[in-house]
């Protein structure tokens, strides 16, 4: 039929088609707008709640309200540790109408030289999310902050944003005593309690700082706000304020830490003084010190670098990381572990020929002085620092007896309550050394620690402890920077504390007293000239500790070398005799052999916290020292 | 007699025959050439539309004063091609068509890159303009002008004319690339030849054609239209990104439930995190400040324009003013359809604005400029000779 028609046009045909046809898209448009309408419909009630909750995710925002950090005052209430604002300018570029005019017009009111400038044009043109403020300026100085205050209405989207920064006054002499706090890193950001770190950047990172890092903090608060897609706030909708961290005082005494930092004058050594009632730390010094206030901002590589590298560690915290071997300082301890334990009594004498020597052993020990001391009683023996009579002692008492009286004294412990990254050092014993060089205990090395030598060593901290428990005549007190937290008191004494040493005589302390008094007060102490003019009495201990060998992969100019091989000086004291208040222990490494120096400095320390009328005159202790 | 175009019973060849010469009574809406009922459903569209982009271009005035004036502009393209007769537009189409194609080369050579798609064929300081927006128009033209003076249903060498005709510019477009529209073209000069009656063995045959031609389309989409696919599939593969959109106008609309969450009050649409909110994705303004209520409301109104684009198509004299007309508000109807399944999640994201709602003048002037070729087929008619 369609061929026979074919060339001709029929309307008829052509309109029936296109009548079922436009029917047949009819019924197709139905079914389609049935479609939409099902989908809406599904999306609407459906779904309704799933839409509506995710919605609301959208636009309401919990944002962290960080805490204030606690601040940190020594003994007296003088600040070690501030916040301290800082003011930086932002600029939110959606906001500046016209950027370039608003650009002008701020160089005008910082008074920017044309280095400022140009790195300020520098910043202004950086990418930024929309709505974020970039920042064009930092540390902004109180003219330029009035100057845009005025200015405002002049400056839209231009803010001036505060924000706090840890700030350490005295930062080169608290260093180790105090650490500091630094950016969160990855591996903390993982340890730590999300929601209470959520708006806080900075953490404590070593010392006080680390170790009160959650008193210090506080507890976060959060509000909820309403924003935009682009993270914009637009209103607040509900808020929990923070709870700011608790300020901490430490036992540390500001101008007694001064002190012993310029005692020091910038050689390598350590300061610990211990107020020996209470366990309360007075100063603690590691020199050289080094600038914290570098840390909180993040150090540059170099300077970075420059500290790690410098053959002084300055990063390194001698007082109580430092190992020296205690030398002659811990006799007095030897001879209250050999009173204790009835190997000697008070009076009882040793010859001195000079030298010691085991049964069945050619081998001499000798005395300091190749001459001898003659007749040497327990107070002679530590004023003149006798060798052989600890020699004697050391082995009657055998090194099992010795660990376990020096255990007593916390040496080989970790003496500290609140102290971050403290050392154990090393108290040497028969079952360490097997298990350490899978070899027995030799006699002979008992020898060498009877003197102070050999494997053991100390840290400053342990030894200014040990010093301390000694003043008390047995009474245990832990070494502690904090004070009060907070308008808390600590409990003192602290839970925990080691076991009081018991000697059986009261009287045999005094014996062992008079014994350190006559180290600086007597005819033939070792620190007689530290005792000229002594106001008040004092014992102490003097000590040299033999520089072994030097580290590996140190690398030394013949000077230097010269220098480094020298003994390191120790001296340890307390005073006064009587109701002691200090305790002190003093290094200072490679200062030659004898006693003066460390013995001036602990002197000048003792003077200075018990005389309140004298103040030390380091300059005049540094000439003597010269002579 | 104004609205006698209404109530006349549908016959193939109305003759009303003039009782001496020029009807002396013709009613305004037959002078002015204007089919009352679909300009009003028009106005009543575009005045709704208005309401709805005050709330999604943010409260601005100015935005809405700007699309009324397009409005403006549209309804006078529409009212002057109106008074054109359906002889006069077929004249037209070959060389409308010839210019498209012209412009389309034009634009592969010289033309304007714009988001990585170029488009846009500008002579500096008088005009941009998008030459794959003629085609819209001219390809139902051109294929519909083509196959009224074959003989209907179509044979086969007629149907490998119109593959020719349709071919070049939907590849031209496709190369730009502009995937969307070169489909929304080809669709409207499909339109027309399904309606001019396309048997059904060789629709099955192109159906199954176009399935097996599906991996070779894939092949060769350029990356952004094969995330837009995949995004698609599974939205929440890029939440930030690629998928943004589509979770943003999904949860926009669900949100909005029955009744809508009122006018301006959208936390989706008035905070931002719709995007596009007042071009592409109105609709989800639309969906969250009106709820479901308002939606359907808006797809009856669509609805209706269609039915009665259709009846005006079916009522045209001849074939070449049917072919047209049913092409035009058909491929109208897929505008609505592509872009609400779009915002609603049911069809990938392509460049499909709202029809009279979403903002932009061209696509407003283009879709009027079809209306008034609708309105010029119907109200120019002339005594058949029978």
């Amino acid at each position: 039929m369609r061929k026979s028609r074919h060339n001709l046009k029929s309307p008829e045909q052509e309109l029936r088609i296109f009548r079922v046809r436009a029917l047949l898209a009819l019924l197709v448009v139905f079914a389609l707008t049935g479609l939409l309408m099902g989908r809406l419909a599904y999306l609407q009630i459906v779904q309704h709640e799933v839409y509506t909750t995710r919605s609301e995710k959208n636009r309401v925002r919990v944002e962290p309200l960080p805490p204030t950090r606690g601040l940190i005052y020594d003994r007296n209430g003088e600040l070690l540790a501030e916040n301290r604002p800082t003011y930086n300018l932002t600029l939110v570029r959606e906001r500046a109408e016209d950027l370039d005019a608003t650009l002008t017009r701020l160089v005008e009111i910082l008074e920017l030289s044309p280095e400022e400038v140009e790195a300020f044009r520098v910043r202004s043109r950086q990418r930024q999310r929309p709505y974020q403020p970039a920042l064009l300026m930092s540390d902004l100085d109180e003219g330029q902050i009035a100057r845009l205050a005025v200015n405002r209405h002049l400056l839209p989207g231009v803010e001036v944003e505060a924000q706090l920064l840890r700030y350490y006054p005295d930062a080169e002499v608290m260093a180790h005593a105090l650490g500091y706090v630094g950016r969160i890193n990855a591996e903390e950001l993982e340890r730590l309690d999300a929601g209470r770190y959520a708006g806080t950047h900075f953490i404590g990172k070593t010392g006080v700082e680390r170790f009160y890092e959650d008193e210090l903090h506080g507890e976060s608060g959060l509000r909820k706000v309403e924003t935009n897609a682009r993270g914009r706030v637009l209103r607040e909708l509900g808020r929990t304020d923070p709870t700011p961290g608790k300020d901490l005082t430490l036992t540390l005494d500001k101008k007694l830490q001064h002190l012993a930092f310029d005692l020091l004058d910038g050689r390598r050594g350590a300061i610990v003084a211990i107020e020996p009632a209470t366990g309360g730390i007075l100063a603690m010094v590691s020199a050289p010190g080094y600038d914290t206030n570098q840390f909180v901002t993040g150090i540059d590589v170099t300077s970075y670098r420059g500290l790690q590298e410098d053959l002084d560690l300055p990063l390194y915290n001698r007082a109580i990381r430092g190992h020296y071997p205690p030398g002659s300082t811990i006799k007095p301890f030897l001879a209250l572990a050999g009173l204790a334990e009835g190997v000697i009594t008070p009076d009882q004498t040793i010859y001195d020929p000079g030298y010691f020597q085991l049964p069945n052993d050619k081998r001499r020990y000798r005395n300091w002085l190749r001459w001898g001391h003659g007749r040497v009683d327990l107070e002679r023996s530590i004023a003149v620092s006798n060798n052989t009579y600890y020699y004697t002692l050391a082995h009657e008492l055998g090194i099992d007896r010795i660990h376990a009286n020096m255990t007593n004294f916390g040496f080989g412990t970790r003496v500290g309550h609140d102290i971050f990254g403290e050392s154990r050092a090393l108290m040497p014993s028969r079952e360490w050394k097997q298990e350490r060089y899978n070899q027995p205990w030799y006699p002979g090395e008992t020898l060498s620690v009877g003197i102070g030598q050999g494997y053991w060593q100390v840290t400053p901290l342990q030894l200014a402890t040990a010093t301390a428990v000694l003043a008390n005549r047995g009474e245990w007190v832990k070494p502690r920077l904090a004070m009060r937290l907070g308008d808390e008191a600590l409990p003192s004494p602290l839970a925990e504390t080691p076991e009081d040493i018991d000697l059986g005589n009261e009287a045999w302390w005094d014996r062992v007293f008079s014994g350190m008094e006559k180290v600086i007060s007597g005819r033939e102490g070792t620190a007689r000239r530290t005792g000229v003019g002594l106001e008040y009495r004092m014992g102490g201990k003097s000590g040299t500790a033999q520089v072994f060998s030097l580290g590996q992969d140190q690398k030394y100019n013949a000077d230097e070398l010269a220098e480094r091989l020298r003994d390191h000086a120790l001296f340890m004291a307390f005073a006064p005799i009587k109701s002691p208040q200090i305790a002190v222990a003093v290094i200072v490494e490679n200062a030659g052999g004898g006693s003066t120096h460390a013995a001036h400095l602990a002197r000048a320390m003792t003077d200075a916290w018990l005389l309140d009328d004298k103040e030390p005159d380091v300059e005049q202790i540094r000439e003597e020292l010269e002579e | 007699m104004a609205l006698s175009g209404l109530s006349r019973p549908w016959r193939p060849h109305p003759i009303k025959a003039p009782a001496s010469g020029m009807s002396r009574r013709r009613g305004f809406w037959e002078r002015v050439h204007l089919d009352p009922w679909l300009l009003g459903m028009l106005l009543l569209l575009m005045g709704a539309g208005l309401v709805v982009m005050y709330s999604a271009s943010g409260q601005r005035i100015d935005t809405v004063i700007s699309q009324g004036v397009r409005y403006c502009v549209a309804l006078g393209v529409m009212v002057v091609i109106a008074q054109f007769s359906s002889a006069t537009l077929m004249r037209w189409a070959l060389p409308a068509y010839l210019l498209g194609v012209a412009m389309l080369v034009a634009v592969e050579l010289v033309g304007d890159m714009g988001m990585g798609a170029q488009r846009w064929l500008v002579i500096p300081g008088v005009i941009r303009f998008q030459p794959s927006e003629l085609m819209k128009l001219a390809m139902p033209l051109m294929v519909a002008a083509y196959l009224s003076r074959r003989e209907l249903p179509p044979r086969f060498r007629d149907l490998a004319v119109c593959a020719l005709i349709i071919g070049v510019p939907v590849v031209l477009i496709a190369k730009q690339p502009d995937l969307g529209t070169s489909l929304l073209v080809a669709v409207a000069a499909v339109f027309v030849v399904l309606l001019a009656g396309l048997s059904w063995r060789i629709i099955g045959l192109l159906a199954g054609l176009a399935a097996a031609a599906l991996p070779l389309l894939w092949m060769n989409m350029h990356d952004y239209q094969r995330r837009r696919v995949l995004t698609f599939l599974d939205p929440n593969s890029d939440p930030l990104g690629a998928g943004w959109n589509i979770i943003q106008s999904t949860t926009a609309i669900g949100s909005g439930g029955v009744l809508g969450k009122g006018w301006l009050e959208g936390t989706q649409s008035q905070l931002e995190f719709l995007p596009e909110r007042h071009t592409d994705f109105i609709v989800a303004v639309l969906g969250e400040e009106f709820g479901l209520v308002g939606m359907l409301a808006f797809l009856l109104l669509y609805l209706l324009i269609v039915c009665r684009g259709l009846w005006l198509a079916a009522e045209a004299q001849e074939t070449f003013g049917r072919l047209l007309a049913g092409s035009i508000i058909l491929t109208f109807f897929i505008y609505v359809f592509v872009n609400v399944g779009m915002v609603s999640g049911i069809l990938p994201v392509v460049g499909v604005p709202l029809p009279l709602v979403s903002y932009g003048g061209t696509s407003s002037v283009t879709l009027m400029a079809g209306f008034g070729i609708l309105m010029a087929i119907h109200a120019h008619r002339r005594l058949l000779p029978r």
